[in-house]
Order: structure tokens, then C-alpha cells, then sequence
């Protein structure tokens, strides 16, 4: 009612507040009330009563359709909002949110301090809101709905505030209530106070909204019911269990990969990691762990990065239990590659990388990154993902020694480059150079004290092309002599 | 086809550093592979990145995409290799073996072969410190530096690196020796003129076309 009041307003045709105005929404015997504002309220509309019979009440009545898909996603937008209070929201219903406040209270003072901020926030998005702080879900609906003023409720409290409620406040539907009130159960104090036994019995077949010792139980906190949040996703699973402890699970790996695939597939998703677990019998866990380049949901080809690895598995005195997880999902869209429907030929390169990774360790299969940097061995790292940077300008070696290997040089000028050196007990004369280019250190990320490097192009008596570089400067006031190190060799 | 200036064999050619140290193999490769967009993979077994470094993409042409691998013993380089060569993804496959491992065996070189030339993706072992084996490679290259051409504007610095480039093993070429010269900015290699070898240096290019 009040979304619709907004939205009026906001359209310029609101109608006066004293107009009595009741939304509408379809039953199965015509038009009933959905929401009401407070003229209409005051003039006697009842929620839930057929438009014609209040029609005769209030002549004067206004109404309009009530916009329900609207609403539930308002109040979807609405619990994510809520997670400003804590992180564990949940929609209860068509107009009810859940917040998980435990441990979250003391955030804002207080869980009356609290109620009190969720009051005035809602307030100003022009809400009104009835609140109520309790340890169970249904004691919470219960107390919102049919109890005082922003409640608060203990444990120890529960029942005792729950006692005058009427049998409404369990969450049971219309013709259970009926039902209850023609056995004089009115309220849930009298529903607790009948043998449990007898109650059992009667509602012993009917459904969880049908059944009033469950939902009893319920709301006094005996039987769980979870607040499972939006974000919570089921995990996608598959398990093995297997009659006898074994010592090798190759053979129920291909069948554990169908079942997560066909799992990922259901829901549009591909895996990037995958978890096997294996429990063994002697109380310990062993895990095998898989990461995939790009997301899939392939079985052959996830089975295959399982392949080598599955022998470095302990499986100590063997295992009775094996369950493979997909961790981190993506969605991925199935996309054709070519007209007639089959794919290329070959295996794709994400698999390739995947199956390198896997057998050989994520630190074996790299990819360049250009870095903006002057040093070159900092211009280009190795890296998980490919990445473009900024191009070198001057000329660089196709091969990089690392670290740079020091020479034993003989210099003709101190500050020129040498006239022969000897690296890997070889002596090369140096017949032709080309140099320096000074690379100063990068002061932003170096020790102090670290030297310049002149680098030189040098090719010796017999073609072969070094980039040599010496490492600081005469009487540069950073240690003794400058070094020469062997850096990289050109084509 | 032409003699060291070819495009894209699609066969697995084996290259020879005659030392350690020189780049000169690597260089010849690189010159060689096609131009494309393609990733290489570049596989290097631990005694060769750690001899004769690893390579650095800035020098090698930063639009080249490469993977590179990194791995301890020629079994796994090789395993590496042939895993590289079912994906027709790839531009080229190559790989550092150091020495005469037993790995590499005359089997291993065929079945990488074989998986190349059904692959369609060329593929290059560069050898070093490792004496020229039987192997079941199409081409087989030694190559050298020379000394660098002259430098258009400063006599003292290397100009345009120059090699000598042998094929003495091929299966659809003739064999020879060429010195070729390697132009870094349209990355091509041309020939500068016949070696000293007689076979080569008799015949005049007529034949030679012809033989190759």
C-alpha cells in the first residue's frame, strides 16, 4: 500500500489520505482486499474481504490493483538493503524479511537500540514496519504480526510471551485456525498446555502448515529452522560411498565428474576448481585439488587433470568415502564455433593449459606480462595470465640470464666497456660494442644503495652477441668497485 | 620452397646451438615460425634455462603470445611437447632438451613428429651441448653466429646479426650451408651468399631451387 502511495505521489496523482483507498488483488470468488490505507481502515475494510461486501460498507471506496510481482521484488531489493544491519538477510513470505542479527546486535547498541534505527531508516523510505527481536523464526513472526510493540524475546522468555498470542501467530493456515478455535484452542498458551500426545495424534498426517504441535515446536526453538540467506548456494557435490575400503579411486572418478557436470550443466555453470576428498578409515582426510583455466563442465576433460595426480594421493589404510566438490563456479554460455555444429579440431588451449598445470604444478606453465619498467628483468615477469604492457624501444636480448651471471673483465677506459672478459672460464675479446645505456635504480622500489647499470651490446671475436652491464660506478659512494655481470645474449 | 628463408614447416625440425652460449639457434627459430597470432608454447627443461637463460619476450617481439614452461626433467618436456601438439590452437610448438638425454630417443622424436605433421603445427627442439644422434626429425639445423653485419651509422657497434645456417640432415631437402642474415624489424631471414661448402657453392641457383 505505501510502494503504491509512493509511486502516486511520485506520478503527481496521488489521492488525498482521507480518501479510503484499498488495493485489490484476484481470489477465486472475485476481487478481495490486499492492502488497505488507514481511511479505509478507519472506515471499516477489512484485508482479505470480498470488493463488493466492502463496496456496501464504504460507497465511497477507491480501488486499484495491487502490483504483487512488484512487491516481491521490492521486497527482495528490500532484504538485500536490510544487510546494512547484518549480513544474513532472508524474505519471509510476501511481506516479511528474516535477519539473522545474532552477534550483530551489539553494532548498534543494543537489540532495542537496534529495533529502534530499523524503525526510523525504514521510516524514511516511507515504510512502516512492525519489528520484533526473538531467538526463533516463528517466535519472531508470531511477535511482529500479533505481539507488542517491537518486541524483544529471550530464550527464557519465549514462552511466556508467546502465551496470550493467538494461535494465528503460528503460521497455520486459515482453516487449521478455524479448526483450533472450534476445539477452544484460542491461544498458543492453551495449544501448550494440551497433551502433546493427543495434539500428535490428531495433526499426525497433515502438512508443516497444517500442523500445530510442529509449528509449536517450531517457534519455541525444539525444532530448527534455518535462516538460509539468498546468496546461499547449494554446494554442487557428488559422493562415492563405497562398501569396502579402498586404496585407489581412479575408478570412481569418471562417474564422480559426470555427476558434478551434470550438475554444473542444470544450472548453466562451469567449474573452476574442483576439490576431491577422500576419508579414510583411519580418521584422516586427504584432499586433491584442480583448477581449470577457463570454466568447464567437461567430464573427460576434468577427469583427465585428475589423472596424474590421483597416485600422489595417501591413501593410508584405504578410504570408504570420496566426494568431489566444484568450489569456485562461473556461468559459461554455450557458444558454436561453426555453422555445421561441430567443434575444432583438437583440443582447446584452455585444456591444454589446464592439463600442463595439473600434472606439471601452476608454477611450471607461465605467461609474459610487459611491465612498465626500466630493469629489464623487471620489464618482463612470468606470470598465471598473459598481460600487455608497454613495449621496450631499445634493443633487448632474446635470452635473459637469471640472476645475471659476474664476469672477470679487463677494461680499456674505467668508465667504457671492457676489452675482454672471461665468463664460464672462456675468454671473450671484444671486437665490437655498442653503449652504454644507463638504467638508473628504481629509488621507489630498490634498497638505498643499490647502483646504476650501464649496459653495453658486445659481440666477441666469434659472432657471439652478450649484453654485458656494469654494476655502479667508480668512487660512486656505494660499495668498492663496480661488478660486470653477463645479462642476456642477442641473436 | 626455399631454403632457410621457408615459412612454416609443419614437421618437427631439430636445431643445434654449436655452443652453449649462443643465442644463434634460438634466434633462427624465432625468424621461423609463423606469423600469426597464435601462442607459441615454449617448453625448457631446468639445465637449459639455467645454461642458457630463459627467453625475454621484450626481444622477441612483444605481440608474439607465448606459454611458457618450465620444467625439471626432458621426460616431462617432452610429455609437455606432445600435449602442446594435439591442440591445433597453437602457433608452434618448441622445446629446449639439454644434452643426450635418454628420453629423447629415437621413438620420442618420431612420435613427435608424427603428432606434428597430423597436427599441422610446426615444431622445433632446440638442442644444446648434445651431439647429432639419430633422430627422426625432418630437418636438421646447426647454426652459428658470425660476425654481425656492418652498422649503417656506427662502425663501432654490432649491426644486423648474421649467421651460418647448416642443414645437414633433411628428408625433402638437400642439405647445405648458407650464411644468412637476419633483418630483426620485417623479421626475415635472407640468404647473403653460398658458404664455403662445395657441393653447395658449385651449383648455381637453378639446381639448388630445383633440389630443394
Amino acid at each position: 500500500m505505501e510502494r503504491w502511495q509512493r509511486q502516486m505521489e511520485r506520478t503527481g496523482n496521488a489521492p488525498s489520505e482521507d480518501l479510503p483507498t484499498a488495493l485489490v488483488a484476484d481470489g477465486p470468488h472475485g476481487q478481495v482486499i490486499h492492502a488497505t490505507n488507514r481511511a479505509a481502515r478507519l472506515a471499516g475494510i477489512a484485508t482479505g474481504a470480498r470488493v463488493v461486501d466492502m463496496r456496501a460498507v464504504c460507497p465511497e471506496l477507491r480501488v486499484e490493483y495491487a502490483d504483487l510481482a512488484g512487491d516481491a521484488q521490492a521486497l527482495k531489493r528490500l532484504s538485500l538493503w536490510a544487510r546494512r544491519w547484518c549480513p544474513w538477510t532472508v524474505v519471509d513470505g510476501a511481506d516479511g524479511l528474516i535477519l539473522e542479527t545474532t552477534g550483530s546486535d551489539h553494532l548498534m547498541g543494543g537489540e532495542a537500540a537496534m529495533l529502534t534505527e530499523m524503525e526510523a531508516r525504514l521510516s524514511t523510505l516511507g515504510l512502516s514496519a512492525r519489528l520484533a527481536v526473538a531467538p526463533t523464526w516463528g517466535a519472531a513472526w508470531a511477535l511482529a504480526r500479533f505481539g507488542p510493540v517491537r518486541a524483544i524475546c529471550t530464550e527464557e522468555s519465549c514462552a511466556a510471551d508467546l502465551h496470550a498470542l493467538p494461535v494465528a501467530a503460528l503460521r497455520l493456515e486459515a482453516e487449521t485456525v478455524l479448526l483450533l478455535r472450534r476445539l477452544g484452542l484460542k491461544t498458543i498458551g492453551q495449544l501448550a498446555e494440551v497433551p502433546r500426545l493427543s495434539l500428535t495424534r490428531r495433526f499426525a498426517r497433515s502438512a508443516l502448515e497444517m500442523n500445530p504441535p510442529m509449528r509449536l515446536d517450531q517457534a519455541m526453538g525444539r525444532l530448527a529452522e534455518p535462516v538460509a540467506s539468498v546468496e546461499a548456494r547449494a554446494p554442487i557435490l557428488a559422493q562415492a560411498r563405497l562398501p569396502e575400503p579402498i586404496q585407489d579411486p581412479t575408478a570412481y572418478v569418471p562417474q564422480l565428474c559426470e555427476e558434478v557436470c551434470a550438475q554444473l550443466e542444470h544450472q548453466g555453470l562451469g567449474c573452476r576448481q574442483l576439490h576431491l576428498v577422500v576419508y579414510r578409515t583411519d580418521g584422516e582426510v586427504r584432499r586433491l585439488e584442480v583448477a581449470t583455466a577457463a570454466p568447464s563442465r567437461e567430464p573427460v576433460h576434468l577427469c583427465r587433470l585428475f589423472q596424474d595426480r590421483l597416485e600422489r594421493l595417501d591413501p593410508g589404510f584405504g578410504f570408504d568415502l570420496i566426494t568431489l566438490e566444484a568450489r569456485r563456479v562461473e556461468p559459461i554460455a554455450t557458444v558454436q564455433t561453426q555453422l555445421g555444429g561441430g567443434g575444432e579440431g583438437g583440443v582447446p588451449l584452455s585444456h591444454l593449459i589446464d592439463r600442463l598445470t595439473a600434472r606439471l604444478g601452476p608454477r611450471a606453465v607461465k605467461r609474459p606480462q610487459l611491465r612498465e619498467s626500466h630493469l629489464p628483468e623487471r620489464a618482463a615477469v612470468w606470470a598465471a595470465e598473459q598481460g600487455a604492457g608497454a613495449t621496450a624501444v631499445q634493443a633487448r636480448p632474446i635470452r635473459l640470464l637469471h640472476p645475471p651471471e659476474e664476469v672477470r673483465v679487463l677494461y680499456a677506459v674505467p668508465e667504457g666497456p671492457p676489452a675482454q672478459f672471461v665468463w664460464r672460464r672462456q675468454t671473450h675479446r671484444v671486437v665490437r660494442y655498442a653503449g652504454p645505456e644507463r638504467i638508473a635504480p628504481e629509488w621507489w622500489r630498490d634498497r638505498p644503495g643499490t647502483r646504476l647499470r650501464d649496459y653495453f651490446r658486445i659481440e666477441d671475436q666469434a659472432g657471439g652477441r652478450y649484453w654485458l652491464y656494469r654494476e655502479g660506478l667508480h668512487e660512486d659512494g656505494r660499495g668498492g668497485d663496480p661488478r660486470w655481470f653477463v645479462h642476456g645474449c642477442f641473436a | 620452397m626455399t631454403g632457410p628463408g621457408q615459412v612454416r614447416p609443419v614437421a618437427l625440425s631439430e636445431v643445434f646451438a654449436t655452443t652453449v652460449t649462443d643465442a644463434a639457434a634460438m634466434g633462427f627459430v624465432l625468424a621461423r615460425l609463423p606469423k600469426s597470432a597464435a601462442p607459441v608454447l615454449w617448453v625448457q627443461d631446468r639445465l637449459s634455462a639455467k645454461e642458457a637463460g630463459q627467453p625475454y619476450p621484450p626481444g622477441m617481439g612483444a605481440e608474439r603470445q607465448l606459454i611458457w614452461v618450465h620444467v625439471s626433467h626432458s621426460s616431462d618436456a617432452l610429455w609437455a611437447m606432445e600435449e602442446g601438439l594435439r591442440c591445433h590452437a597453437l602457433g608452434a610448438v618448441v622445446g629446449e632438451i639439454w644434452g643426450a638425454p635418454k628420453a629423447l630417443s629415437f621413438t620420442a622424436t618420431k612420435r613427435l613428429a608424427m603428432r606434428a605433421e597430423a597436427a599441422g603445427v610446426s615444431c622445433w627442439l632446440i638442442r644444446r651441448a648434445a651431439p647429432p644422434e639419430v633422430s627422426a626429425a625432418r630437418d636438421r639445423w646447426r647454426i652459428t653466429s658470425l660476425p654481425s653485419a656492418p652498422h649503417p651509422h656506427d662502425a663501432q657497434s654490432p649491426g644486423v646479426a648474421r649467421w651460418q645456417a647448416e642443414l645437414f640432415k633433411s628428408r625433402t631437402k638437400k642439405p647445405g650451408t648458407w650464411r644468412v642474415g637476419h633483418d630483426r624489424a620485417a623479421d626475415r631471414i635472407h640468404i647473403l651468399a653460398p658458404g664455403r661448402d662445395g657441393a653447395v657453392a658449385a651449383a648455381d641457383g637453378a639446381h639448388r631451387k630445383r633440389a630443394l
